[in-house]
């Protein structure tokens, strides 16, 4: 089994208001110094079998037309390692 | 014989039974269709409703796009089927790319929840000729993800093609982009708007208005005549 992980973000230049609220919320919790905050989705799909670039393809497929919206938002696909289950 | 115009139901749907209302007080048959039919019951036009379809966990409309009933859906509305979406219904029509642009949060992050003015800016559409281009009427709106949004490419289309179909008036709700409150495709046929005509169809209720009527009207007097 392995995991490839989908992250989802607003492009650059389109307004991200959950990330402006929380970055104006930051100076009353006492953060300085941050001048940007961006929200965006992480996807982890747990995929069986191996990822070969069939599957990764597939998965960008997957991506691109139903996890993004293409119209607002870039996304990036990785195959993050998992750690060995302890038998 | 009568027009018959479907009205989807997901899960998640609010607005189906007052979209079912609507269309039987502008004097057509309303005929329920649920998200898994796989046809579209021959109906004549079909409207897209209000509500959280699917709970809109992942994007408002995303997961009610790939819904059974899509499937011919977007094959007849290609092929010239009047469809119209209401709030979730434009978002779900933007998701299935039978609408360009796309819905965002509110810029102020809010549920709103108001008597909305707009002024009517195509009223040549399936669902619009019962008005005239540039009425000024009165239609309730509530949302969240209601701010409208599009490339500068994609606006400037719209603008050039007179495809902005509804516009807000006084103030802008939600951030919209160039005060967009509703859109029609190319050919006129699919039109998709965040405010709920269907709220606004009998004096006794909400504002007192009937101002959404003419939408439902509009699409039966364009069936009759077809």
């Amino acid at each position: 089994m392995a995991r490839v992980v989908v992250d989802v973000m607003l492009k650059p230049e389109i307004l991200d208001p959950q990330g402006q609220a929380v970055q104006r919320a930051l100076p009353r919790l006492g953060f300085d110094g941050i001048s940007d905050v961006r929200q965006g989705k992480r996807f982890e799909l747990e995929v069986d079998g191996p990822v070969d670039e069939t599957a990764l393809a597939r998965i960008h497929d997957l991506a691109e037309s139903f996890l993004a919206n293409t119209v607002i938002e870039d996304f990036t696909v990785r195959v993050e390692e998992v750690a060995e289950a302890v038998k | 014989m009568t027009a018959r115009i479907g009205v989807v139901t997901f899960p998640g749907s609010l607005d189906d039974r007052d979209t079912q209302r609507a269309i039987r007080l502008a004097g057509a048959e309303p005929v329920a269709l649920w998200h898994k039919d796989k046809d579209l019951k021959q109906v004549d036009a079909v409207v897209l409703c209000g509500g959280f379809s699917y709970g809109d966990y992942l994007r408002a409309g995303a997961i009610a796009r790939f819904s059974p009933v899509m499937e011919p859906l977007i094959e007849q509305a290609k092929a010239g089927l009047p469809v119209l979406g209401i709030c979730n219904g434009f978002q779900i029509l933007t998701e299935a790319h039978l609408l360009p642009g796309t819905m965002l949060r509110n810029n102020h992050l809010h549920f709103i929840c108001r008597d909305q003015k707009l002024r009517v800016e195509n009223a040549e559409t399936a669902w619009t000729s019962d008005y005239t281009a540039g009425q000024e009427i009165h239609i309730p709106l509530k949302n969240i993800d209601g701010q409208y949004v599009a490339d500068q490419r994609t606006l400037d289309e719209l603008e050039s093609e007179g495809r902005v179909a509804f516009r807000y008036l006084d103030v802008n709700p939600n951030g919209s982009n160039n005060d967009i409150a509703g859109v029609a495709n190319e050919a006129g046929n699919v039109v998709g708007l965040m405010p709920h005509p269907e709220h606004a169809v009998e004096p006794l209720v909400g504002t007192g208005r009937t101002d959404g009527l003419p939408f439902f009207t509009s699409i039966l007097k364009k069936l009759v005549n077809a």
